[in-house]
């Protein structure tokens, strides 16, 4: 029964949500989309911060919402990161994080000192919150959240709000957040980063209404969706980092089916990171290429050829062992080349396209 | 203090403070809820029910003294209750002047709460609420930390503009010594009388009590700046 189901019909002037979503009850699922595509709405529907005309939401068993019952944020086992922290100006850090922590019943899932460990923020206990940085105030909303010990967590573009170099010092926290607890995570984001580093399963929003949703490698390997993260198209590979090249600074990840070069990220050996490929690195060929300049050479076979935006380009799946990549290639090319499914390719990866 | 003031003007003095005191008191209680309903709803009643908050405002204290003699009076609907619950009639006694001057302060008292409400906003509460506090607390442990300038300046306000005030109690208290006779009505006397010198003093004590409130509020206003 570990599922999330959540149907809302939401009518305000000029919007409109219909929603009908089955989610899984562990792990991060990112809600994706642009601005005024919902997202928040429905996470605020599913905290009951919001109230949905016509609702039904039900968490793990429990029925949150329907025709008769709608159940108050505060008796909801949630914890909720708004995208500013919000902490309360009148109480300092440890205040603020004790202020769920006395209130609610629940079993001690995370502690205190967990929490505080987790997003690194020991030092900062006594200090009122106009003492803090963005990025400070930020991390101890979210151990606040925790500190509740939800059984679910709602967190609303929790990176939004800060610049680039606050993000990157967030990002590992909420890593090892998802690395380590073992609770439900609803993330709703616009940054392709943030779902390519941190989602497991994927739902795409487009003016209040569901384009997309599936587990995250499987959805964005699917040519007859329009979804994409970024600029353009392309998969996310999840793998081991098994070498490292210290004189020409690359490291090598090893996936189900083979294994890609790419730049030295600094992470350690042993450790699962996850790479995006972009559908424009890939090129494709029928024989294995020498003199090439590309560092990343895979055997495998056309899966599925379809369109891309641009009326000169095709997508074209390509299976390696257990893994799919997507290759944007032009028409002229899979004609010359008379690309159709089943055709044995070598797919040549970029390695300066292939990042974390 | 004694040798400054003669003992009627003391007794004034005194009644004054205890007559703002309770006031303040009650319109605390009565106030609250009004503001925070004002601050919160969005019922179409906001407007009128605004209005008639800020009435005293703007209303010549003899007519609404004159429209609360009416309604504490044998036959008005409060002198009825009154009557009818065997307290006897308000008009002249010194919880009729209560009972006036908490419609006369009301403004006062639900105008900054009210600001201060608003200033708190939506987002407080709903942290609140998601961090398992049901409203009531929410109200308690948030809301009223976060508005704390606002109840402060409502309250100073409050007290200061009852201690003022001398249309209402001329027309409901009267001028019955130790009951009703409060200092600004002394100081009527005293110029009624002729008696420039005892004027002047009560009125100089006055002066300095009203300075030293608006200093009070002005000096404290800073704190707000940080945000």
């Amino acid at each position: 029964m570990d599922r999330i189901t959540a149907r809302f019909h939401v009518t305000w002037p000029g919007f409109t949500l219909g929603l009908d979503l089955d989610l899984p009850g562990r792990g991060v699922t990112a809600i994706f989309g642009q601005s005024g595509s919902g997202k928040t709405t429905l996470l605020r529907c599913i905290a009951g911060l919001e109230r949905a005309e016509r609702g039904f939401l039900s968490f793990n068993g429990e029925v949150w919402q329907d025709d008769r019952t709608f159940l108050p944020t505060h008796k909801r086992p949630l914890g909720y990161v708004f995208q500013e922290a919000s902490l309360f100006p009148h109480l300092t850090v440890l205040g603020n994080l004790r202020y769920g922590l006395t209130r609610s019943k629940a079993e001690q899932k995370v502690s205190l000192d967990h929490a505080i460990e987790l997003l690194g923020i020991g030092a900062l206990l006594e200090r009122k919150p106009e003492r803090l940085s963005g990025g400070e105030r930020q991390r101890v909303g979210i151990a606040r959240a925790l500190a509740v010990s939800p059984r679910l967590l709602l967190m609303d573009e929790p990176l939004a709000a800060l610049d680039l170099a606050r993000k990157q010092e967030i990002l590992p926290y909420l890593e090892r957040l998802r690395d380590e607890l073992e609770i439900p995570v609803l993330y709703v984001t616009h940054s392709p980063d943030e779902v390519s580093r941190l989602a497991d399963y994927l739902v795409a929003l487009e003016a209040g209404t569901v384009v997309a949703q599936g587990p995250i490698a499987e959805t964005l390997a699917r040519i007859d969706l329009p979804i994409r993260l970024g600029e353009e198209r392309g998969v996310i590979l999840e793998g081991i980092v098994a070498e490292r090249d210290e004189r020409w600074h690359l490291e090598r990840v090893e996936f189900p089916g083979g294994s890609l070069w790419m730049r030295d990220q600094s992470i350690p050996l042993g450790h699962t990171v996850r790479v995006r490929v972009p559908s424009g690195g890939i090129s494709l060929s029928l024989e294995e290429q020498h003199g090439s300049s590309i560092l990343n050479m895979l055997a495998g076979h056309v899966e599925e050829i379809g369109d891309d935006d641009h009326p000169a380009h095709s997508l074209v799946r390509v299976r390696i062992g257990e893994t799919v990549l997507l290759a944007r290639l032009t028409k002229r090319s899979v004609a010359a080349l008379q690309l159709r499914p089943g055709v044995p390719v070598w797919a040549q990866i970029k390695s300066v396209a292939v990042a974390r | 203090m004694t040798m400054f003031l003669e003992s009627g003007d003391l007794q004034a003095i005194l009644l004054t403070i205890k007559l703002a005191t309770i006031v303040t008191i009650i319109l605390l209680m009565i106030g609250t809820p009004v503001a925070w309903w004002l601050a919160r709803t969005r019922s179409c009643w906001k407007g009128p029910i605004g209005a008639v908050v800020a009435l005293p405002l703007v209303l010549p204290p003899s007519v609404l003294g004159f429209y609360l003699l009416l309604a504490m009076g044998p036959y008005g609907p409060v002198g009825h209750l009154t009557r009818a619950l065997g307290i006897g009639a308000l008009p002249f006694t010194f919880w009729g002047l209560v009972l006036a001057s908490v419609f006369y302060s009301l403004p006062f008292m639900v105008q900054p709460l009210q600001n201060a409400f608003e200033a708190v906003g939506d987002r407080p509460l709903e942290v609140a609420a998601t961090l398992r506090s049901s409203p009531l607390d929410t109200f308690f442990t948030v809301v009223l930390p976060m508005a704390l300038p606002g109840y402060l300046t409502a309250s100073i306000l409050t007290f200061a503009h009852t201690v003022g005030e001398f249309g209402v109690v001329l027309m409901i208290g009267g001028n019955i010594p130790g009951s009703t006779r409060v200092a600004s009505v002394q100081i009527y006397d005293h110029v009624e009388a002729l008696e420039y010198g005892q004027a002047h003093r009560l009125a100089a004590v006055m002066l300095i009590f009203s300075f030293l409130v608006l200093l009070a509020i002005y000096a404290w206003r800073p704190g707000a700046r940080k945000g």
